[in-house]
């Protein structure tokens, strides 16, 4: 443990350096950004939110809770439509503008039912830098380049026809190392595949826990993945998803994990933390606290401080090296999306699309300003180029200085 | 010499072809409309690269496969003009879902670079029928976003279409109608016009909405009917699904069904009971026929009795026999949140293993071929250990109908009469 910290007190700055300047103030690839932990660059999202900072906002052709990704100065958002939700979109704006740059259609082939909340678009989709992967509740996978056009079309319910949740699926992909990492289980054919980004076709796929999970995949380490379900998180190689470690201390499937400086930080009994151990079949137990309990919203990891939003909308600051609680502030909820924070603040939005803007100190957060968009969000936002951006069921926003 | 003649009727050919002597000419004319006749009219390269890459798309199938080729034809695909709009619609027809969804892709960028279509040969395409559903109502789409008062007119006469989309939005439209009458007084219009578009309604939403406006009126609907739900069943249970081991066990009634036989279930003896449900929309209860026994019967929750929410952990089946007059083509729709598997005939239709997650009607649509005369249908449904108040339901609802959810006529007379006795299965 001695080394741990003495580790964390040494790179935790350039860690921190690293991240932000990595993160590309330009992008964000995937669900909660370059690096899945909701970081963003300091001082670069305004902490007056106002109709002033509204720069556009445009209309959405269908419903969805997805989050948007950028790259490129392209803004990309998924919806769905049709009498039963079947006509899946993937939509692409110019970030700067707002203008409609392209939208391209396919039909759903997986079954699109879900709870009235969710919506068949409610994976965030994610780029690579090239192409963008986008994934629907129906278990359809497309691959667009930037420019609109189709180069391939998977549909996983179409090839295995018990892969669904009549919930609804909501679990994000994630692509790395030219592969494409898709979640998809459920209570019955639950499975996650590894597509090769070039052609669609499978990898590999492994057989997953039954079990309904919303839960999203998270790079946890070079070339090593890190799912997330109910017993338990199993860390398995990108390329070919071999196991490589597993935690079987339980965990959540809401909430996701996030990686941060060698450490997954996991939505489990609370918070646990875990590292993994060279040639170990399982991972070190860092700590774990059950003072840290993320409710529907993932945890959001900014410097040396670790946040989570709790099912009564109680937003908890605790110490990323110890777990030890700093300071709890109620919010105004309910929430489903994820926060993002650059280390100084926080941006939350509740369901009701009610902007909270949290000042993070060491020993107490301060609420230090609030905007309603009068939008229902669910979806988690996305950061770019000093930007946020929020999407309802209808409109995509976009806030900045 | 006939060649001014020729010259006359064929002006874009090169003047030197007729100064080749007439005989030549003659027999080249006759070889090319041999060659044309025995193999066809040859389509000039862009189509023929048009017809290839609709090839490679139609190929696309199961696991990625084809994925490549088709990501290159569709870069050829999506750069055709607007004329080959109804050429790249007809290709739907037969496609599977897959491929269907690559051309659906390419349509939306063709019509990104010519936002003004020529809605005509668009809406010859809508008028044929026998298209695939689907491209129909895309070619609808292109036409309402090239002319919508056409699109609009044209709706009126697509009540009664075989493409649920284009089905409901005339139902919808009609259904506007009949609300304007009902706010100008004209009540006996606003009805007639609710029954009719009730009885083309297909849509779920469209069907419940209408019954209420109809009723609101002073009419009546037999919703049951409308919709082929089935009523009368047969019921056998509870048997054992201890840690959910009941799914995949196979108790008696899968191996054949005996109705006047007695089994051994979970707690003794059972037999078949009748099981006929009243819900408009065909929900059949297993619960009222099982109660669980008082708590002090209880000797512990692990021997799988239930408290006041019904047995838990526990299985039962219902049969029903469906007399097709001519058998063919049809869906079972089952709706259920409870884990299940469904035999037409004694052969497994389809099975899924999952636990009140949610519920609706048609939830899951299963093609089958019935034979002509009686089919049996078998359900098995089971019920988890969760104790949460959701968790109470073991119920399901199943209807017979054709592709787009009309109702089959033996279905709608299952909704109204007790079936005939259903034989053994094997």
């Amino acid at each position: 443990m001695n080394s741990f910290f003495l580790r964390c007190s040494l790179l935790t700055g350039l860690v921190w350096t690293f991240l932000v300047v990595a993160s590309g103030a330009e992008e964000w690839p995937a669900f909660r950004g370059p690096n899945g932990s909701s970081l963003v660059p300091a001082g670069v999202l305004p902490v007056e939110l106002s109709e002033a900072t509204q720069q556009w906002s445009v209309s959405l052709p269908g419903r969805g809770l997805s989050g948007a990704v950028v790259v490129d100065g392209k803004v990309f958002v998924t919806a769905s439509a049709g009498t039963s939700q079947d006509r899946l979109h993937l939509l692409c704006f110019d970030a700067q503008t707002g203008k409609l740059l392209w939208e391209r259609r396919v039909w759903a082939t997986g079954r699109t039912m879900c709870h009235s909340k969710t919506s068949v678009a409610a994976p965030t989709p994610c780029t690579d830098g090239s192409h963008i992967y986008a994934l629907f509740s129906s278990n359809d996978v497309v691959c667009f380049d930037l420019q609109g056009r189709l180069c391939w079309l998977r549909g996983i319910t179409h090839d295995y026809p018990n892969v669904s949740n009549s919930l609804g699926m909501a679990s994000s992909p994630l692509v790395s190392g030219g592969t494409l990492v898709v979640p998809v289980e459920n209570d019955s054919e639950s499975y996650c595949l590894g597509l090769d980004t070039a052609s669609g076709e499978n990898r590999w796929r492994i057989d997953r826990p039954k079990g309904a999970n919303w839960t999203s995949p998270v790079l946890a380490g070079p070339a090593v993945v890190a799912l997330q379900s109910r017993g338990g998180v199993d860390a398995v190689g990108l390329a070919d998803g071999a196991p490589k470690w597993s935690f079987s201390g339980g965990a959540d499937t809401i909430p996701s994990s996030c990686f941060f400086d060698g450490v997954l930080y996991v939505p489990s009994n609370g918070v646990t933390a875990l590292e993994a151990v060279a040639n170990e079949a399982k991972p070190r137990e860092l700590w774990q606290s059950n003072r840290l309990a993320p409710g529907t919203a993932s945890l959001v990891v900014a410097g040396d401080a670790i946040y989570c939003l709790n099912k009564a909308d109680v937003l908890t600051a605790g110490e990323r090296a110890t777990g030890e609680r700093r300071w709890q502030l109620r919010l105004q909820g309910p929430f489903s999306a994820t926060p993002v924070s650059d280390g100084q603040h926080l941006w939350a939005v509740n369901e009701a699309g009610l902007v909270q803007v949290v000042e993070l100190g060491k020993k107490e957060g301060k609420i230090v300003s609030t905007f309603d968009l009068g939008d229902e969000i669910l979806a988690s936002p996305a950061v770019a180029d000093g930007a946020i951006y929020l999407r309802s069921n209808s409109r995509l926003h976009k806030l900045a200085r | 010499m006939n060649g001014p003649d020729l010259r006359l009727s064929r002006p874009a050919l090169p003047v030197r072809f007729w100064r080749l002597p007439g005989l030549l000419a003659i027999c080249l004319c006759m070889l090319c409309m041999l060659c044309m006749a025995i193999e066809g009219w040859a389509a000039p390269p862009a189509e023929q690269g048009l017809e290839t890459a609709l090839e490679a798309i139609r190929a696309v199938d199961h696991e990625g496969r084809g994925n490549v080729a088709a990501g290159a034809a569709w870069n050829v695909v999506a750069a055709a003009d607007a004329q080959a709009l109804p050429r790249i619609l007809t290709a739907m027809d037969g496609a599977n879902p897959l491929a269907a969804g690559w051309l659906l892709a390419a349509v939306d960028q063709i019509v990104a670079r010519h936002p003004r279509l020529d809605p005509e040969p668009l809406c010859a395409f809508l008028a044929d029928t026998s298209h695939a559903p689907r491209a129909r109502r895309l070619a609808f789409d292109l036409v309402a976003g090239s002319d919508g008062p056409r699109a609009e007119k044209l709706l009126a006469g697509l009540l009664n279409d075989p493409s649920v989309e284009l089905r409901h939005d005339a139902v919808a439209q009609l259904m506007a109608q009949a609300e304007q009458a009902t706010a100008a007084g004209t009540t006996s219009v606003a009805l007639q016009q609710f029954q009719t578009a009730f009885a083309a309604a297909r849509d779920i939403a469209q069907v419940k909405a209408l019954a209420a406006a109809i009723r609101g009126l002073g009419g009546e609907v037999d919703l049951p009917q409308h919709l082929g739900f089935l009523m009368h069943w047969q019921a056998i249970g509870p048997f054992d699904n201890t840690g959910g081991k009941g799914f995949a066990a196979e108790y008696p009634p899968e191996r054949g069904v005996d109705l006047s036989g007695t089994l051994a279930g979970q707690g003794g003896p059972v037999q078949w009971q009748v099981l006929t449900t009243r819900d408009e929309f065909g929900m059949v209860d297993i619960n009222p026929l099982y109660p669980p026994p008082a708590p002090a019967e209880v000797a512990s929750p692990a021997e799988g009795a239930g408290g006041k929410e019904g047995l838990k952990e526990v299985v039962a089946y219902a049969v029903t026999s469906y007399d097709s007059p001519q058998g063919g083509p049809a869906e079972l729709r089952l709706g259920t949140k409870n884990a299940w598997k469904i035999w037409l005939n004694g052969q497994l239709v389809f099975e899924r293993e999952e636990y009140h997650r949610g519920m609706d009607v048609d939830q899951y649509r299963l093609p089958v071929a019935l034979k002509p005369g009686p089919n049996t249908i078998l359900i098995k449904l089971c019920q988890d250990a969760q104790r949460k108040p959701w968790t109470t339901e073991w119920q399901f609802q199943l209807r017979v109908c054709d592709s787009i959810g009309t109702a089959l006529p033996a279905g709608r007379q299952q909704a109204q009469a007790p079936p005939p006795a259903v034989e053994n299965i094997r």
